[in-house]
């Protein structure tokens, strides 16, 4: 069973009900079912489907779109190396090799303790602090070979828990919108034209 | 003055019509042309006799711009640009150039792109020869490539039906097939999965495309990753011939090309007919060639010996006929002896099986619908199209599920909600395939559907919106497990509060409409379907004649149905295949099947479309109207009908309904001519009908069909037999509890009449306090619990 869990669920309805419709929730509510499991399971697939009122079919084809929602078990963290230019002209390469000697497996694999997962990237937008990387997406700048090692040691270790949690969580802190403050939803009908948009042509 | 300026000239003549406010004045390779405001280009090409390139682009379908192959050079006053045809309207004064150097280069351009990953596997596709990506790779390609290095590798075809293999490799992700599912089917069970270069069309990883409708995907493919099962490595499309026809797997007679190849039926494809089927035919009605090809059909007429049935002759088993009929009237008169059906077969089988009954045979029995539609009277109704229904701003369903039983008018009120033309009232014992876009479904219990709609009257909101416009009503029987008596008071009750409102037949059978207005019902004094049986039973008929209908699998009343069987003193039967019926016949006839034979058919809105004739019937098969006229001659009688077409001119002169629908006449019209209203069919009188309050304990019975069942259709076609569901009963969840049974157990089904053992599932879409089980499924006797004449059906449910 890995559909979302009863508090997921109770969540799900909630961030549901911020949209003029259901559909437009089937990302939130994917990251939501990576949160819990890491990564997206066929059954969190289906039951966010049924959550949203879409097909499974149509759920999977918009989550595989998308590079971080993963369909296979990934370490607690995912490594993400770049490998674009200012990265490579910085010395990517190098440290890639370095980062599958010390974990001891290829990019794209996962080491055999579930504690690692190791990628390739492209670029993550930070070209002057190349070479860079991210763990669990929370960035590490002008990395070298001795930082990556203190780096992991310290993920081992535990001592950045406080910084980079599990994989699949992207925000510790739950948006929330108290009952008196929400706008209020109403479906794109019911909110009409822009008074300056030209009214359409009867013809 | 250019030929492009939409100002009238000054001076101009004042008698001019006013300018069109809807033309748009465009050039088309130079050429000036008068296109319609918001037509996109490559339609206003088209008008314009230029053809663009497409394979994305489909008229019935909203336009994506995904293949790109249809660009062109388009100058709407800044100058010219690349633009995407299908994804553009004209505007005023656009100079368009689809065959420009720079238009060229640009087609040439994606089509090497497309080509890139697509295999050259043509002398083995099935595509191969009707490709459009082949046809235009030839028109508009480049002629070469410069792509040398090794193409794109997946799993070849893979199913993601169990009619319909997708073979990955071909596809240029054009997004027909995915916006089909979505759009135009509903069951969007198909995406695009990935992104980039390792996107690829796919399912759910346990969800098959068991869509009623896939056969379509293929049919709209514009390359060979899509093909069906029962037509793959079967013929090459230049060895196919072909002839348009109206397909009468059910009534809403969709228009399609029957293809064949050495004389064998090899494919059926849609046609597009604007007021009909828009070019969609559903799974059962295209895959149904294969009953026709299949071993079962009969080949030679069969009579009884001491031994059993036994071939024989064509003049022995007329001659037995003959002498059957002659003995009947002998012993007891033309009304000993009855006529069920028609149906099946065309307009000209009908009429001339109508003539054989109430000219020559002179008996008043003859009856063609199989005691579960509603009473013919329903004809006389003002009658609505299937564009009446599709345009109309309120649809009212009092029918069985359409999905079920006419899929493709499913699809056209479908569209009419998905394109907010119109809301839908649903009045069901069942939630079905039309409950989720309607604007109220109306669940009720068998027998209280009068309660239903008078509440629903009363209700402000529903009469408010019939009130705003135009009202159309689907009407058929929902329940097979109860009379029509109540349906039919409900129409009533419906129709006397909204006066406005048109009412659409939804009788099921091909023909039915067609074979009661040319005269397959009783005259004055004559057995309806149930009538005749309860007067077979009773052992008042000498002769029963049974055209294409088989009473034991249709005939809600399996009982009844039996003893009739028993109690008829001889039956013929003229049926296509070996039913458990015509096993029972004294003498059997073998009839031509569809595309066997040509002549006309009446559809559920009155059209009267052609079918054509493609194959040489199976065997010594005659058609319908053949035998009449034999077995006429027998008796002596000369009807004078030589060839069908002598039938098709007799019925435009002598059926008052059908004035004008002559051969000539349907040749010219390929969407068909309408017939109109019988006068002379009697008015339903008016009927209550009392219904006793159901007792706690028990489940008021729902009956109704799937679209595949033990119907001859699908039982004799390989590929779809297997895909009746089979015989349960199906519970509301809360319901399997308070029986005290469990679901995917077998349990005790016990009505009145009859026990059947059946397994349980539970089912949300069933209403409480009700239990639905579908009928005629293989091996299934839900048949035995139902007395016809009952008001409604209740059972009990007991554990084994």
């Amino acid at each position: 069973m890995a559909r979302l869990n009863d508090d997921n669920v109770r969540l799900a309805q909630e961030i549901i009900g911020r949209y003029p419709r259901p559909r437009s929730a089937t990302i939130p509510l994917l990251h939501l079912a990576q949160e819990q499991e890491g990564y997206l399971t066929q059954d969190a697939i289906k039951h966010v489907a049924e959550l949203v009122g879409a097909t499974s079919a149509e759920v999977l084809g918009t989550a595989t779109f998308y590079e971080m929602f993963k369909f296979e078990p990934v370490g607690k963290y995912l490594i993400n190396i770049c490998g674009t230019m200012s990265c490579a002209l910085m010395g990517a390469e190098e440290l890639m090799h370095h980062a599958e000697e010390r974990l001891g497996v290829k990019a794209g694999g996962t080491t055999s303790d579930g504690l690692f997962t190791l990628e390739h990237a492209e670029c993550q937008a930070a070209c002057t602090e190349a070479p860079c990387l991210q763990v669990n997406y929370r960035h590490a700048f002008r990395v070298t070979n001795a930082d990556l090692d203190t780096l992991i040691d310290d993920l081992r270790a535990g001592t950045l828990d406080g910084e980079i949690p599990a994989h699949g969580t992207l925000a510790r802190v739950r948006q929330s919108i108290p009952a008196d403050k929400a706008a209020g939803v109403v479906t794109p009908e019911q909110v009409g034209a822009p008074a300056w948009f030209p009214a359409k042509d009867p013809s | 003055m250019t030929a492009t300026d939409n100002s009238p000239a000054p001076g101009a003549d004042s008698d001019a019509p006013p300018p069109d406010p809807n033309a748009v004045q465009v050039t088309v390779n130079g050429v000036p042309h008068t296109a319609r405001k918001g037509q996109l280009i490559i339609e206003a090409a088209a008008d314009a006799g230029q053809y663009i390139p497409r394979f994305c682009y489909h008229e019935r379908m909203t336009p994506v711009g995904k293949c790109r192959m249809c660009l062109v050079e388009a100058d709407g006053g800044r100058g010219p640009a690349v633009t995407v045809s299908c994804m553009v309207p004209v505007a005023p004064d656009m100079k368009i150039e689809t065959e420009s150097p720079m238009a060229k280069r640009m087609q040439e351009g994606v089509l090497e792109l497309l080509l890139a990953n697509h295999p050259l596997d043509c002398p083995v596709c099935d595509k191969g020869g009707e490709c459009p990506l082949q046809d235009q790779t030839m028109s508009h390609g480049p002629g070469e490539s410069r792509f040398v290095e090794e193409k794109r590798h997946y799993e070849k075809p893979i199913p993601i039906s169990d009619l319909v293999f997708l073979d990955r490799e071909r596809c240029i992700l054009c997004d027909r097939c995915t916006r089909f599912a979505d759009e135009v089917a509903g069951d969007a069970l198909i995406h695009f999965i990935g992104r980039g270069n390792s996107t690829q069309v796919m399912t759910f990883p346990d969800e098959p495309f068991a869509s009623y409708f896939s056969g379509n995907t293929v049919q709209i493919c514009p390359v060979g990753a899509l093909t069906a099962k029962p037509y793959r490595f079967k013929a090459r499309p230049w060895d196919l011939d072909e002839v348009e026809s109206t397909c009468t797997t059910c009534s809403v007679g969709c228009r399609t090309v029957v293809q064949s190849s050495r004389d064998q039926l090899l494919r059926y494809q849609g046609v597009d007919s604007d007021p009909v089927n828009w070019g969609w035919l559903c799974d059962r009605g295209r895959f149904g060639f294969e009953s026709v090809n299949s071993d079962h059909r009969l080949t030679e007429p069969l009579v009884r010996s001491a031994t059993g049935l036994v071939p024989t002759s064509w003049n022995a088993a007329l001659a037995a006929t003959v002498t059957l009929i002659e003995d009947a009237k002998a012993a007891a008169g033309p009304e000993s002896i009855a006529v069920i059906g028609g149906a099946r077969g065309t307009n000209e089988d009908a009429f001339a099986w109508a003539r054989l009954a109430h000219d020559v045979i002179d008996t008043p029995n003859v009856y063609s619908q199989m005691g579960d539609g509603l009473p013919v009277g329903i004809l006389g109704m003002p009658r609505a199209t299937i564009n009446d229904v599709a345009s109309a701003t309120t649809i009212v369903l009092l029918a069985p599920d359409l999905k079920e039983e006419l899929p493709i008018l499913y699809l056209r009120v479908r569209d009419a909600v998905e394109k907010r033309r119109a809301k839908v009232i649903e009045f069901t014992p069942k939630q079905g395939g039309v409950t989720r876009y309607a604007w109220k479904s109306i669940a009720y219990e068998p027998g209280t559907q009068v309660d239903a709609v008078s509440a629903a009257l009363a209700d402000p909101a529903i009469a408010a919106q019939l009130a705003s416009g135009s009202v159309a009503v689907v009407a058929g029987r929902a329940n097979l497990a109860e009379t029509s008596a109540a349906t039919v008071q409900a129409l009533q009750t419906l129709l006397a509060a909204v006066p406005q409102a048109t009412v659409l037949p939804a009788f099921r059978r091909g023909n039915v409409v067609g074979a009661l207005q040319v005269g397959m019902r009783p005259r004055s004094g004559g057995l309806d379907t149930r009538g005749t049986l309860q007067a077979a039973a009773d052992g008042k008929i000498e002769c029963l004649i049974l055209v294409g209908a088989d009473p034991l699998a249709d005939f809600p009343d399996s009982d009844l149905a039996r003893r009739a069987l028993f109690g008829a003193r001889r039956i013929i039967s003229v049926d296509t295949h070996l039913s458990a019926t015509s096993d029972r016949a004294d003498v059997v006839l073998p009839a031509a099947a569809f595309g066997e034979k040509s002549g006309t058919t009446t559809n559920l809105e009155g059209r009267v479309t052609t079918l054509g004739r493609k194959v040489t019937p199976a065997g010594t098969s005659r058609p319908d109207w053949m035998i009449a006229a034999a077995i006429a001659q027998g008796l002596g009688v000369d009807l004078g009908y030589r060839s069908v077409d002598d039938i098709t001119d007799a019925i435009a002169a002598m059926v008052a309904s059908y004035d004008g629908v002559t051969r000539e006449a349907l040749a010219s019209s390929p969407d068909g001519i309408m017939s109109h209203t019988p006068a002379s069919i009697d008015p339903i009188n008016p009927v209550s009908v009392e219904i006793g309050v159901r007792n706690s304990y028990d489940f008021r019975l729902v009956v109704s069909r799937k679209l595949y069942d033990a119907a001859v259709g699908t039982a004799t076609s390989p590929s779809m037999a297997h895909l009746a569901p089979g015989q349960s009963a199906h519970l509301h969840p809360l319901d399997v509890e308070r029986a005290g049974v469990v679901a995917g157990a077998e349990v005790k089904v016990i009505s009145p009449r009859a026990t059947a053992v059946m397994r349980i599932e539970a089912d949300p879409t069933v209403l409480r306090g009700t239990v639905w089980v579908p009928f005629n499924q293989p091996g299934g006797n839900v048949g035995d619990l139902i007395d016809c004449t009952a008001p409604v059906t209740d059972v009990r449910i007991e554990n084994l």
